[in-house]
């Protein structure tokens, strides 16, 4: 029998009436403003839009302040904004060598063009408190220290481009492979496996940042370990082209900034490939290293079948992996448990007392059995 | 693939389709106040008429394995664009990250203004000129506060003297 139960209708109204009142706090500090949150807590909004898999700074900082700074909330509203608007196409593949470079460094070279840059980072600092802004109308913080450009328009090379040559370090592509041929895309097919690598990079780079970086520490730890280096990491600007049918030309789009992450993993070399470094690959929206990092090594953990290494690592199990980064999709199924299961819990409270009965009734039975074999 | 986009502001691009994606991509970066006061200062405003309403949609951004390898979507981002006519017949384009419609309209007025030889140095000299100049300005001090934090590894002394 099912059963049509209404009613919440007005404790969900006030519930939204409650949170709403909630969200703003209260309401004698200054309401927070998206200009705010864009500039002061960029790397939240550089997460939800990576993870919202949607380049919009704005946007972003809307979701962050409607979701009361609950990141992966943030996250589910941009996905479920994009679904209203439509596809104008794809762009040209981002050329992040001809990046406009805020921050580049190398844990394997010392010496290389362009330098060790270290830019806007948390790294040596000494993760103490600060309470100089806790306190308000406090002193700005001094501006940044500027110092000669030695050429203007020097490019910084990938670090991958400048060792590729000697052949130690495989190519970013085997030689004679074109860009021809369909790019997957998983917002337009769902995934199926086995995924090649475009599809599990597409997934990767929307996937959850704690999920990724578990995997990956679990990689270091010797679950699927592929000794990795940090060949370089990048971040700053690139230029987004479009070519529109209409113009029969690229038109730039403007800037969006990224991540890129090189990792260059030790390998043995196998039948068909003589011993040379691999890599993985990790690029995300906005200024986020932990997660470009943790992309790159799960990239590589999940190359194991591709380079004839043995899979038995969580990470390498890319069915495993692919299904589960996904933290809108992860949220909603978790979450759904909470939604009303009144009538699945009937049926099963319904099946548990029959079982007792029964189970009783065993009981009672043996136990009389037991009683007359003692008698006799 | 044009990839050697001449939108540097300090070269100079060679055919006249270069230079009508310099001031594209120009007009891309530049904020809606710009451009609205750019044409503000515009004499002999040609009349126009809207062909493409500015529209909000998305495209998705690619990257490639590795960095040079094959591609791979790596996400969406918010575009707006915009077509519109002047009454002499050019058609001007527009198409611009994020969400303003002000500002698509008035770069596909733009576009269009740049294609009639009577008004190409108007354009450049009110507003494509001052817009590579202020990003060539902002490029610099990025590249400047950046180069400030490069390791030196050799040198005890830094600084002057």
């Amino acid at each position: 029998m099912y059963v049509a139960v209404k009613g919440g209708e007005k404790a969900i109204r006030n519930a939204h009436r409650l949170l709403a009142h909630k969200r703003r706090g209260d309401r004698t500090v200054p309401d927070l403003t998206l200009a705010q949150i864009a500039e002061q807590l960029s790397l939240s909004v550089a997460r939800v839009m990576a993870e919202g898999s949607l380049y919009d700074l704005e946007l972003a900082a809307l979701a962050i302040k409607q979701s009361r700074g609950d990141l992966i909330e943030a996250i589910f509203l941009l996905r479920a904004y994009r679904t209203t608007l439509p596809r104008f196409g794809y762009s040209l593949p981002l050329d992040t060598g001809d990046m406009l470079v805020r921050r580049r460094i190398s844990a394997t070279y010392k010496d290389l063009p362009g330098g060790q840059l270290l830019g806007p980072t948390f790294d040596y600092t000494h993760r103490l408190l600060d309470f100089s802004l806790a306190a308000e109308g406090g002193v700005p913080p001094e501006r940044p220290e500027l110092a000669k450009i030695d050429d203007d328009d020097a490019k910084i090379p990938r670090v991958t481009d400048l060792l590729g040559q000697e052949g130690l370090i495989e190519a970013d592509r085997p030689a004679g492979e074109t860009d021809d041929g369909d790019v997957g895309d998983l917002t337009r097919e769902p995934l199926s496996f086995p995924a090649d690598r475009d599809l599990r990079l597409q997934n990767l780079a929307r996937g959850d940042e704690g999920f990724l970086l578990a995997l990956g520490y679990s990689t270091q730890r010797g679950y699927g370990r592929t000794h990795p280096f940090a060949g370089e990491i990048r971040f700053g600007e690139v230029e987004v082209e479009f070519f529109a049918e209409e113009l029969g030309f690229a038109v730039p789009l403007g800037r969006v900034q990224v991540t890129e992450c090189q990792m260059v993993n030790q390998f043995q070399g196998s039948a068909k490939a003589p011993p040379q470094f691999t890599r993985g690959y990790g690029l995300v929206f906005g200024q986020s290293e932990r997660k470009a990092m943790s992309m790159a090594l799960v990239d590589r953990a999940l190359r194991a079948a591709e380079l004839g290494e043995e899979e038995i690592a969580p990470a390498q199990d890319q069915e495993f992996v692919l299904s589960h980064s996904d933290n809108v999709q992860a949220t909603g199924f978790v979450e759904h448990l909470k939604l009303p299961h009144y009538v699945d819990f009937q049926a099963e409270l319904d099946l548990v007392r029959r079982m007792r009965r029964e189970w009783q009734e065993r009981q009672t039975a043996e136990a009389g059995d037991a009683r007359q074999e003692a008698a006799e | 693939m044009a990839a050697e986009a001449g939108t540097d502001g300090d070269t100079e691009p060679e055919t006249l389709t270069e230079r009508r994606r310099a001031l594209m991509g120009l007009l891309a970066g530049a904020h809606v106040g710009e451009l609205a006061s750019a044409w503000a200062a515009i004499a002999r405003q040609p009349a126009y008429r809207v062909i493409r309403a500015p529209e909000t949609g998305l495209v998705m951004l690619r990257g490639r394995a590795g960095g040079g390898g094959k591609p791979f979507n790596l996400g969406e981002a918010t575009v707006t664009r915009a077509v519109v006519a002047l009454e002499t017949g050019e058609t001007g384009f527009a198409y611009a990250l994020g969400r303003d419609k002000k500002k698509a309209l008035f770069s596909a007025l733009f576009d269009a203004l740049w294609q009639r030889a009577d008004h190409r140095d108007a354009v450049e000299t009110l507003l494509a000129r001052p817009l590579a100049e202020a990003r060539r300005k902002a490029d610099a001090e990025t590249k400047s506060e950046t180069t400030a934090t490069r390791v030196d590894f050799f040198t005890m002394v830094r600084g002057e003297d």
